[in-house]
């Protein structure tokens, strides 16, 4: 755990005893059962809004309080133990860091506050195909419309703003559209995770072009994937703890499993792998806090290292709890499936080993 | 590092400048450390000499240690500044080895005034080179059920056995060792002693292992004698020095001065020349390029936990128990480093000695075998998982040992 200021100390408490209480994963089972059409319990939602914790990066001129992304990375991260969905990623950190850094004043008026306070969610539409590729954008701007496809848009069915990639007369860029423009059309996407996706078609939806071009596209992606990682984190330790527990009361053989030093050492593997994910993904958030000029590689290095590791716990949760893991009963499902979601989510570990080895020059 | 520094430092380190360029030596600027050889024996030059003096009578080559036994008595934060400033002017720190990385830290935490007194200022001045008797054929992983022994013979211990992998016993003055005071029982009846190697009753032969010539001995222990003064902590109570000793030791491994790491080109650099590129800069052997960066993000990783353990233990005194991770995790990855060089460089990667092969090619070769022991010495790579089952994730513990 990074060494934190009084407040960021203050902050993570509060969402510890928050998603103890009341998002439990019980909570995040109850929403998937219920089949909510948005992916996310809104009442939840707006409990985290009146927190303050969807205005956590943005500037206290616009409503928020500028505490940064590792600030709201430990945020995220106790979201991530119970598995919480919200629209936290996608708005508060995602479309806010757009307009933060590429909006116009007006932009910022308009739509950081209502971000900030809850009331408008914002979305990142950024693929086009089935796997992350930001360089291949179709979609096309002119005359201030846009037309082309997105998919595996996050919150994209939540979305009253929604930033989208696109090709200008100025080369790639993100713009600005409004959900509930009559040239936007969503399909909502069931997933595995239950979290809330969609595709989404613009046909000459108006938008209004952000400044910075593709280089903006990257760093808003950057802090995306940082933010993912965080609550990656959060969720990988939970399922590391939950099988830690369950090796210790689980009897076979006339002592309990965790007494077997195929399955220690297997424990040992997982616990420093978490150790050195936990170690890239706050080396990454920091880096976004600092505006270092590395934050592209560190950031690539930390989803990429944290998705091996989720990937590995996950998989060693359902293998450890053995049948009882396999049944929709038990939680060990849930963390599988959120871990190969949130693997895929803006980049997957192939994705990142390929970046950041580009980015050494190799 | 803002966190580093304030007005205190900055005078601390102006005066650490210039101590170092009226003490350093001009003639050994840029020159390896010969401390960090692993075949020493050979006559140090007068520079060499010189300069050793002048560190160990200033203390600064031990600066945390407590000035009482002549170390440097300074904070943490000016033992940086002098590191920072040596590398600065191209010098290196000519005291180490076994008394500085291990005995010297566990002697300050567990010896009399007068063992304090007689032993730490030698290890400070740099005057006396100490070995480990810890490992014995029969005591590797199981090192409790070591079985050299020290009989009471009034003033003194009369120790017979024999003690394996003590590294740098040729070269030695003084042997720490561990030895069976009580046959009774396992861990209880260890004590921790240390006697001179210049006795009789001490025979050593280095052995060749699969790398070549090696730092690493057999010792041979025929009524060799200790004195009872020198017992350190009660008798049969050796136990628990002994682990708090080999914490330092796995700490010194693989610290975040990176004890094991190796220097030369960066590897995908080395890949490029060897295996070569596409047409897009890209190695071309594209399953190499993989796993080079894996382990590049790992390491990186790896170096990201150091400096993080070293923030978080910061006002703590001595290693955390995250050293028993960082121990696994490092040797690990540089093995695979280790394995990467060698197929990199394909057949020139297979010599053994001759001019048809580069020296770096040469030592490619020899630090690759030498390397697999990294993950035997010190606590291997199973112990250490041992470990961090029982004491960190508190697992049942099966070996009863640690």
């Amino acid at each position: 755990m990074a060494v934190l200021s009084e407040e960021q100390s203050m902050l993570r408490d509060a969402a510890k005893s928050w998603v103890q209480e009341k998002s439990p994963v019980t909570a995040f089972r109850k929403m998937r059962d219920s089949g909510a059409e948005l992916g996310y319990d809104v009442a939840a939602w707006n409990e985290m809004a009146e927190m303050g914790w969807a205005g956590v990066i943005i500037p206290e001129e616009y409503g928020g309080s500028n505490f940064g992304y590792l600030s709201l990375g430990l945020v995220l991260e106790e979201l991530g133990r119970t598995l919480t969905a919200s629209p936290l990623l996608s708005s508060g950190l995602a479309a806010a860091s757009a307009l933060i850094l590429g909006g116009s004043d007006a932009q910022k008026s308009e739509w950081l506050p209502k971000i900030a306070e809850g009331t408008a969610v914002g979305a990142l539409a950024i693929d086009e195909g089935a796997h992350h590729a930001p360089d291949k954008v179709a979609t096309v701007f002119k005359d201030g419309k846009i037309t082309g496809k997105k998919t595996f848009v996050l919150e994209g069915m939540a979305a009253g703003i929604i930033i989208v990639s696109g090709k200008g007369p100025d080369g790639v860029g993100l713009y600005l559209v409004k959900g509930d423009d009559a040239g936007v059309k969503r399909t909502r996407l069931s997933l595995a995770d239950s979290r809330g996706a969609a595709n989404i078609e613009f046909n000459g939806a108006a938008a209004e072009p952000l400044s910075g071009g593709a280089d903006l596209i990257d760093k808003v992606l950057d802090r995306a994937r940082a933010g993912v990682a965080a609550e990656m984190l959060g969720s990988a330790i939970q399922a590391f703890e939950t099988t830690l527990d369950y090796l210790k009361v689980r009897v076979q053989f006339g002592q309990v499993i965790g007494s077997f030093q195929a399955l220690q050492h297997r424990a040992a593997k997982m616990f420093t792998d978490l150790e050195l994910s936990r170690s890239a993904v706050e080396a990454a958030l920091a880096a976004i806090d600092a505006d270092s000029p590395d934050v592209p590689e560190l950031v690539s290095l930390a989803k990429a290292k944290m998705g091996d590791t989720f990937h590995l716990v996950s998989n060693e949760m359902v293998q450890m709890h053995g049948g009882i893991g396999m049944t929709d009963a038990h939680d060990a499902g849930f963390y599988l499936k959120r871990a190969r979601a949130a693997e895929a989510a803006f980049g997957n570990q192939a994705f990142h080993r390929d970046r950041y080895a580009r980015i050494q020059g190799y | 590092m803002a966190d580093f520094g304030g007005t205190d430092l900055e005078t601390f380190r102006t005066s650490a400048r210039e101590w170092i360029a009226a003490n350093f030596p001009a003639a050994l600027k840029g020159k390896p450390n010969p401390m960090a050889g692993e075949e020493r024996g050979g006559k140090p030059s007068a520079e060499q000499e010189a300069w050793r003096k002048a560190m160990g009578d200033k203390g600064w080559g031990v600066p945390t240690w407590p000035a009482a036994y002549g170390g440097g008595g300074l904070s943490g934060g000016e033992a940086r500044v002098i590191q920072q400033e040596l590398n600065r002017a191209g010098a290196y720190n000519p005291i180490g080895g076994m008394g500085v990385m291990m005995f010297g830290p566990t002697l300050l935490e567990y010896g009399t005034e007068a063992q304090k007194q007689e032993h730490i200022p030698p290890i400070v001045r740099g005057e006396i080179a100490w070995c480990q008797g810890f490992s014995e054929p029969g005591a590797g992983s199981d090192l409790a059920s070591l079985s050299t022994k020290a009989i009471d013979k009034g003033d003194h211990f009369e120790i017979d056995g024999s003690k394996i992998w003590t590294s740098g016993a040729q070269w030695a003055d003084w042997c720490f060792c561990l030895v069976r005071t009580d046959t009774s029982k396992k861990h209880e009846g260890i004590s921790f002693v240390l006697f001179t190697m210049h006795q009789p009753g001490v025979e050593v032969r280095p052995i060749p292992l699969i790398a070549g010539s090696s730092p690493f001995c057999e010792t041979f222990f025929t009524s060799a004698r200790a004195e009872k003064k020198d017992l350190v902590g009660p008798l049969n109570g050796g136990w628990t020095i002994a682990k708090r000793l080999l914490q330092h030791e796995r700490s010194g491994l693989t610290g975040a001065g990176g004890g094991l790491g190796s220097g030369g080109k960066p590897l995908e650099q080395l890949a490029k020349e060897y295996v070569g590129v596409d047409e897009k800069g890209r190695i071309a052997d594209s399953d190499l390029r993989t796993r080079l960066v894996n382990n590049a993000i790992n390491w990186r990783a790896f170096q990201q936990t150091a400096v993080r353990a070293m923030m978080e233990a910061k006002g703590n005194a001595g290693p955390s128990s995250a050293t028993s991770i960082m121990k696994n995790a490092g040797t690990q990855l540089i093995q695979e480093r280790q394995e990467m060089t060698l197929e990199i460089m394909g057949h020139q990667g297979l010599g053994w000695e001759g001019d048809d092969f580069a020296p770096e090619e040469l030592a490619a070769v020899r630090g690759w075998l030498f390397g697999k022991a990294f993950t035997i010495f010190g606590g291997s790579q199973e112990v250490q998982s041992n470990i961090v089952s029982k004491r960190i994730l508190g697992l049942p513990d099966l070996t009863q040992n640690h």
